[in-house]
This record gives structure tokens, sequence and C-alpha cells, in this order.
């Protein structure tokens, strides 16, 4: 078992998907400034936002990181740690009263 | 870097998984950063505020250099896995020269916000906006050092395909912080 | 040809063979030195805590100063946790991990010696700073704002931040390294579920730490930055909030208690089937509830700040896990008992230590539960209800589970038996004075006298508890004399251990004690859980390799990047830029060559 062994599982995405998956992130940042802009969107900023950074995340994570199509493993030793920080994030809003159940503290 | 790929339980290479659960700890330390940055957001008992001070276009310009290098760092990798000398060298200082760039907006925003009154010690802003900024900033630095590193190393006709996978963990560890940079941009920035 | 661990080779000069420890990268050597090392400390903590019990033993005492005596429970409990506990812990990480899987050795051994490195020096910076008066005198847990530079100037939490910081490196490292190394290197056919409970139990430890210890790092970082550069993450009247310390700190504070106490309960989960000659009861509940043990241990951290008015819903949700965690954390202690039930049990002193392990922990996970309802704790924290309770959990549970396995691996290392005799001594003493010295306090505490006070009334009353305890703990400071007694008498009259002194079931029994360089000779394949114990349960291993095995060579520059990294650290301590830096170059020239060097496994 050589590193032949592990390239042949890995499989890495050509050019083409590289440079396809750098134009959705660019549009994807141009869509997250342009909502900041917009008035009209200042009620969901936030969801959209998150929502928009979190498919940059995505995308970043598992085209050019290639945890898409690497060994699962990879993706629990990212996704474990990250769950934590997420959920400790989360639990620390509420202790500090940024958010209450119900809406966002004042 | 001459370890030689031995025969593992996985049949993954040490290298490329001690990485990812280094990359899984570093989680908890931005993590942790960006919480307290969070949890702090609109105590600042003085000015300047967020608000005030940000640059959210010219952050969107260093953003998106940011993430462009990401797409360099890729194509390095793919260069050298086919062993194309040329284009490894061309894609690891393009990557390494985008890292700087980036490093140059970041050292232009903090000398002006100084400049504009905002310093570690100014408020509560100040202290959280710097020290996660700032750590971010540290790791790109790291980051440009390791990739300039590769770069004489291609120089020097050491980076061959066999060398892939070193060049791989690298990708990572950019491609991390640069994910990372996008949480901030959201958080800190866009979410001001 | 391999030489084994302990040979030595009387050829070789003193400075060839201190050279050879410097530069060692083998496992089975760092161990060793993880092992003296830790235990080193564990005695001056250890003085410390009979220096405490000396001035507590009666009202009004003055056998030491208030400032002394700050710096005295500080660094006591520094030290167990960081530079005892931890540390001794590693030393079985070390030695006893690649050989439980069949490695040869850790997936990183240059890794592997920087971390010890790290722990060596950062410890030693810790201490020094005894020596110039500034020792960290905050308590273990350092909270803001005491320990801001405007109510503790000078070094003393200086020195505690930045120690912290250093050793936070070393655990990091080491965690990663273990992990990858029993996810990658074990033998064919040792799949995770065939693994000793001590490496499972390993396992999840090395994960707690690499998420824990970037929260204490984030939190030491920000009090660094406000007492060297004035920022604002503790100051209240920047808008800052104390409780961001207490959150920060006990986020990591405990899981970082399961990190003290799940190697040691892996110890005896090896040890106590040996001495039942049985194998354990519910190998699959035990593993699981580790995980359990882990996965729950981030959700239960305010129960450490239940005083602080954290609002009824929290305090709720907290009380909560922190119940649930109970059931994970008892459930092994049934699947012990049950290992034993029936079995043909030998009172070793390994066994006795896992018994009494077992006793001691039912009474501090009793006392614990007691503090997971809010209105009970708020009458219990900060009194000595609370020490009692983590005393009887990481003395009666992790340093006696520790103990077992001393004695238990002891043979495997040195080649040697510790003294039966002697051992039994050992344990009578250490669990005679720690109940001693630990139960009363549970009633010293109701009664109501708070921690971290250097002396008391006595109108309290507490004079005669106190004292009990002060003779319980000098009880178990004569335990361990007796116990530094029997490894050196078991250096020259210790009985040769052979392969397997005790029968045990799992791979380290299947080799010499002490092992060969290269641990063995060929990789066996594994077919069951208990190898030694079954049928056609493992390939055979023969004395001698039948062909050259590769042992890598020592490296220097471990030991460099570790003496760049304590540089910057006495740099900060000096708040000398140029010394910061001149340790930083030094770290990263050593990087550079421990790249460049040509090192294969």
């Amino acid at each position: 078992m050589t590193d032949n062994h592990t390239h042949a599982a890995g499989k890495h995405p050509g050019v083409g998907t590289y440079v396809t998956v750098a134009a959705v992130l660019t549009v994807i940042t141009l869509v997250e400034v342009g909502v900041f802009y917009v008035p009209a969107f200042h009620g969901i900023l936030a969801p959209v936002l998150l929502t928009l950074s979190a498919a940059k995340f995505a995308l970043v994570v598992m085209f050019y990181m290639h945890l898409k199509g690497d060994h699962p493993i990879f993706t629990m030793m990212l996704s474990i740690p990250l769950l934590i920080a997420i959920a400790v994030g989360i639990a620390l809003l509420f202790l500090f009263g940024v958010v209450a159940l119900g809406g966002t503290a004042a | 870097m001459t370890a030689v790929a031995h025969h593992t339980s996985t049949g993954l290479d040490n290298r490329k998984l001690a990485f990812w659960m280094f990359i899984g700890s570093e989680c908890l330390l931005f993590g942790s950063l960006i919480s307290t940055y969070l949890v702090y957001q609109g105590r600042s008992v003085v000015g300047p505020t967020p608000e005030e001070i940000l640059d959210i276009p010219l952050t969107s310009i260093s953003t998106f250099v940011l993430l462009m290098s990401s797409l360099a760092m890729v194509l390095a990798l793919a260069a050298v896995t086919r062993g194309d000398r040329r284009w490894s060298r061309v894609w690891l200082l393009a990557t390494a020269a985008l890292g700087m760039t980036f490093l140059g907006f970041q050292a232009y925003e903090f000398t002006t916000f100084v400049h504009e009154g905002l310093t570690l010690k100014t408020n509560l802003f100040g202290s959280t906006f710097f020290v996660l900024t700032g750590t971010h900033g540290a790791h790109v630095a790291v980051g440009v050092l390791w990739l300039l590193t590769l770069f004489v190393r291609s120089l020097q006709g050491k980076l061959g395909p066999d060398k892939a996978i070193n060049v791989e963990i690298t990708g990572l560890y950019w491609h991390f912080v640069d994910v990372v940079w996008i949480v901030i941009f959201t958080v800190v920035y866009l979410l001001s | 040809m391999a030489t084994s661990v302990m040979e030595h080779t009387p050829s070789a000069g003193l400075g060839a063979r201190v050279w050879s420890w410097i530069t060692t990268t083998d496992h089975k050597r760092i161990g060793v030195l993880y092992g003296v090392t830790a235990f080193a400390f564990f005695l001056i903590g250890g003085l410390e805590a009979l220096l405490i019990r000396l001035q507590l033993s009666h009202s009004g005492n003055t056998v030491v100063s208030a400032q002394t005596y700050n710096e005295l429970f500080t660094m006591h409990g520094t030290t167990m946790v960081f530079l005892a506990v931890m540390p001794l812990s590693a030393a079985f990480f070390n030695f006893v991990i690649p050989l439980q899987i069949g490695a040869r050795d850790v997936a990183f051994p240059r890794l592997n010696a920087f971390s010890y490195w790290v722990f060596l020096l950062g410890g030693l910076f810790l201490n020094a700073s005894f020596l110039v008066g500034a020792a960290p005198n905050a308590g273990w847990f350092g909270y803001a704002n005491l320990t801001s530079s405007q109510y503790s100037p000078g070094h003393h939490i200086d020195f505690w931040v930045l120690g912290l910081q250093v050793l936070g490196i070393a655990s990091i490292a080491a965690g990663i390294n273990f992990i990858v190394t029993i996810v990658n290197m074990r033998a064919p056919g040792m799949r995770l579920m065939r693994m000793p409970v001590f490496t499972w139990m390993s396992l999840v430890t090395q994960f707690i730490i690499v998420t824990a210890f970037p929260v204490i790092t984030v939190a030491l970082v920000f009090l660094m930055f406000d007492r060297y550069f004035g920022t604002n993450f503790y100051q209240v009247a920047a808008g800052g909030d104390v409780l961001l310390w207490q959150h920060l700190f006990w986020l990591f504070g405990h899981p970082e208690v399961y990190i003290l106490i799940l190697p040691a309960m892996g110890i005896i989960s090896d040890v106590i089937p040996t001495f039942s000659r049985k194998p354990l009861f519910g190998y699959a509940v035990v593993v699981y509830s580790g995980l359990l043990i882990a996965v729950l241990g981030w959700g239960v951290w305010a129960h450490h700040m239940f005083q602080v008015g954290l609002g009824p819903i929290a305090e709720s949700v907290f009380a909560a896990t922190t119940m649930m965690i109970a059931i994970p954390t008892g459930v092994k202690i049934f699947n012990w008992i049950a290992t034993m039930w029936g079995g043909r049990i030998r009172f070793t002193t390994a066994m006795l230590f896992a018994v009494g392990f077992i006793a001691m922990f039912i009474i501090g996970g009793l006392s614990g539960v007691m503090h997971s309802s809010p209105p009970a704790d708020l009458q219990q924290t900060d009194t000595y209800f609370v020490v009692a309770h983590f005393h009887y959990v990481l003395f009666g549970g992790a340093m006696m589970g520790i103990f077992a396995g001393i004695y238990y691996w002891w043979p495997k290392v040195t080649g040697r038996l510790l003294s039966e005799g002697i051992g039994k001594t050992h344990f009578w003493l250490t669990i005679i004075g720690s109940n001693l010295a630990f139960f009363p306090m549970h009633f010293i505490g109701l009664l109501g006298m708070p921690r971290r006070i250097y002396t008391y009334d006595a109108a309290l009353g507490l004079d005669t508890l106190n004292l009990v305890s002060t003779v319980g703990a000098f009880v178990m400071g004569t335990g361990m004399l007796v116990f530094v007694f029997n490894v050196l008498w078991s250096r020259t009259r210790g009985q040769p251990a052979g392969n397997d002194p005790w029968g045990g079931a799992t791979l380290e029994w299947s080799i010499s004690s002490p092992p060969p360089a290269y641990n063995f000779s060929v990789i066996p394949e594994v077919r069951s859980r208990m190898p030694l114990w079954s049928e056609n349960g493992m390939t055979p291993v023969p004395a001698v390799p039948p062909e050259p095995v590769h042992v890598p060579p020592g490296s220097f520059w471990p030991a460099l990047a570790a003496t760049g990294i304590i540089v910057a650290a006495v740099g900060a301590i000096l708040k000398s830029l140029l010394v910061v830096l001149g340790g930083g170059a030094v770290l990263i020239v050593a990087i550079y060559a421990w790249a460049l060097e040509p090192f294969e496994v």
C-alpha cells in the first residue's frame, strides 16, 4: 500500500471543476456584498448571509480540500470538532444574552 | 519531507490524517475567537464601532483575492501531481503572491484603523477585532512562508509528483485559512 | 542489531548516553522520560500539598504566609493536573499503545519527542517561577479579573499564562500523534473493536485533548493580551465580562477532567480482566460509554459556574446534562465489578490499586452527582466539599489507576517485577492515607470551611477534622516514599520478568520484557480481542527477526524546537522582544532542519 494506492482513491477533480468552483465562489461573494447593500434584505440579512457563506465553506471544503470523494474519516475529523465549535458558539450566544428564545435580545 | 508511505490500517497517509485532525483542532481555536467576537458585539463602551470603521468594499476585494488564491493552490497541486515543473512554480508563486496581497490589504486596514482611532486597547471591538483577524493573518503569513518554501524546493528540483502529498497538505492548510476568512468576513464585516 | 531500551552500553561514555536520550525518538524511551519526569513533578506537587496540610493542621497556624499559601495551592493544582497526572498518562500512552496495537512506534516519532521536551521545559519554566519569588498564585483556574495586571501585578500570572500555553502545544501535538497512530498503525486484524480498552480510552482522550485545549489557549491568549498589551477581554469597565474567562476556562476544564480520568479507566479495564482471569464484561458497553462521555463532556461545563447567576434555564439545562453524564461514567463500574464476579481473582498490587480505584471513584462520583443539583451545589461550591470530591476522583481515581498501571506494566518496561510485599505496603498506606486525608473534607466543607483560605478560626470547631486530614496526607506521603523504595529495590532485587509475568491477554505480553528496540520481530496478524488467551489468537512473533528491522535514528531537532519555544516564553517574561524573536528564530531553524532531515520510520 503505497502512495499510488492513496492517490488512486483520491481521484482529484480536473481543472475545469476547480475553475467552475472559483466562479461560483465569486458569484456568491458578489451576491453577499450585494445583499448587504440592498435595504430590503436587512430583516433577513443574518440568515441569508450565513447560508451563503455556509455554501462557500462547503464548496471549498468539498472540492478544494477534496472531502467529497475522499475517505469519510477525513469528513469526520472536520465535522465533529466543527459541530462542537458551532454548538458551543450557539450556547455561548444564549448564555451571554445575545440571543434569547423567541428572537434576538436587544 | 522524506517519510515513505508505509502500509497503514486505513490505506491513508499518516500525514494527511494528522493534518485533518489538526484542522479539526483549529476549528475550536477559531470557533472560540469568533464566539468571543459575537458575544462581545455591541458591548463597547466607547467607539469607534464596526459600522463606522469597517470598509466593506475594500474587504470584499481582499476576500476575493484570498478566494482566488485557493484556486491557484489547487492548480498548483494539479501541476505538481502531473509533474509539470513550470506550472507548479507559477501556481505556487501565484498562491503566495495572492496571499501576500491579502496580507497587504490587512496591513493597510490595520494601519488605517489605528489612524482612525481604533487600536487593541481602545475598546472591546478593537480587542476582539484585532486579535481575531490578527490570528487569522498570522496563519496566512505562516502559509505564505510554507508556500515560498515549496517554491524554493521546486526550483531545486525536489518537488516532483512523489511530493504531491506535501503540496496537498499545504493546500489543506491554505484552504482552511481561506475558509476561516469566509466565516470572519461574514460574521465580522457583513453582519456588523 | 537492535538493543533494548534499558540496555546499558558500558562502552559509551556518559556524554554519548545523555545525547542518546536527548535525541531519542523511540516511544519506549520517551515513555520512560515522561514517567520519570512526571513522577518528579508529582512529588513536587505532593510537597506543596503537605505544606498546605501542615498550614491547615490547626486554626491560626503560621507555617506559611497568606501569599505563599496562595502560591502553594495554585501550583499544587496546576502541577498535579498538567505536570503529573496528564504526563503520567502520557507515559503509558507512549510505552504501551504501540505495543498493544502491534506497531513498531508511533506515527510521528520526532513529534513525539518534541512533545516530551516541550512538556519538560514547560514544567521547568512554570516551577522556575518559585526561584524568582513569583509563583502563580490565583488558583489553578485563574479567574478573571483577579488575574488582571491591576489585581495581580508582578510575574506570577505571566508564568502561569505562558507556561500553560507552552504545555498546551505539547498536548495537542501528542494528541494528533496518538490519534493517527491508533487509527492508522494497527497490526493486520487489529480491528478497532479488538483493541485493548486502554488503547480505546486513550484514543478518546486524545480526541478530547485536541478539541478542548484550543479553547483554553484562546482564554489564555486573551489574558496574556490583557496583561501585556492592554486589551479589554476581561476588563469590565470597557464592557468586557469576567464570565467570558470562566466559560472559556471551563469549556476546556470540564473535558479536561475526562482527559484525566479516562486513561486510568482504560488501565484498570486491562488490569481487572487479567487478574480476574476473565474477559472484560461488556467490552462494547465500556467502549461506547467512553465515547459517550467524550461527547456529553462538552455539554456540562457550566456546572462549575452554578454560583455566578446563570439564570434558572441555563442552570436547569446544565444540571440535567451533568446528571446524564453520570450514567456512562457509572455504567463502567458495573462492568468492572461484573468482570470480577466469578473470576479467579489474584490480589496483586496492581489489582489492589484497580479495585481501590473502583471504591474511591464511587465515593467521588457520589459527591459529584450531589454537585449536579444547583441548589445543593450553592452550599457545596467553593467549600472543602468540592475539594473532597475532586480528590476522590483524581487521586483515588486517576492516581490509583495510574499506580495500577505502574505495577502492571513495570515488568514490561524494565524486565523486573516490583516487590509485591513492598507494593502492598504502598497500597495500604495510600488507601488509608487518602481516605483519612479526604473523607473529613466532606464534613469540613459542609460545616462551612471555604476553599483557598490560608487559615481559619478556632471557633469553626474544625481543628480536629483538619488535623485528621493532615495526618492522612502524611500517611499518603509515607506511602509514596515506600513506592520510591520499591522502585529502587526492584532495580537489583526485583524478580526478572519473562514476556508475560501476569498471564495477560493483549499483544504487549507476547514480546520480551523489556521489548527489543523494534518491538515486534514480525508484525503479528491478530484474530481476537484477547490474542494471548484465544486459540489461534495471533500469528507467532519469533524471538529473533528473520530479516533486519529498520529502527529510526534519533534526532536533535525536536529538542531544539522545544528550546526555541521556551526561550520565547522566557523572553516574554523578561519583556524582551529580542529574546522572543530569538526563540522564534531557533524554532524556525529547528522546524526547517526537522523537515529536511532524512528520517524513515
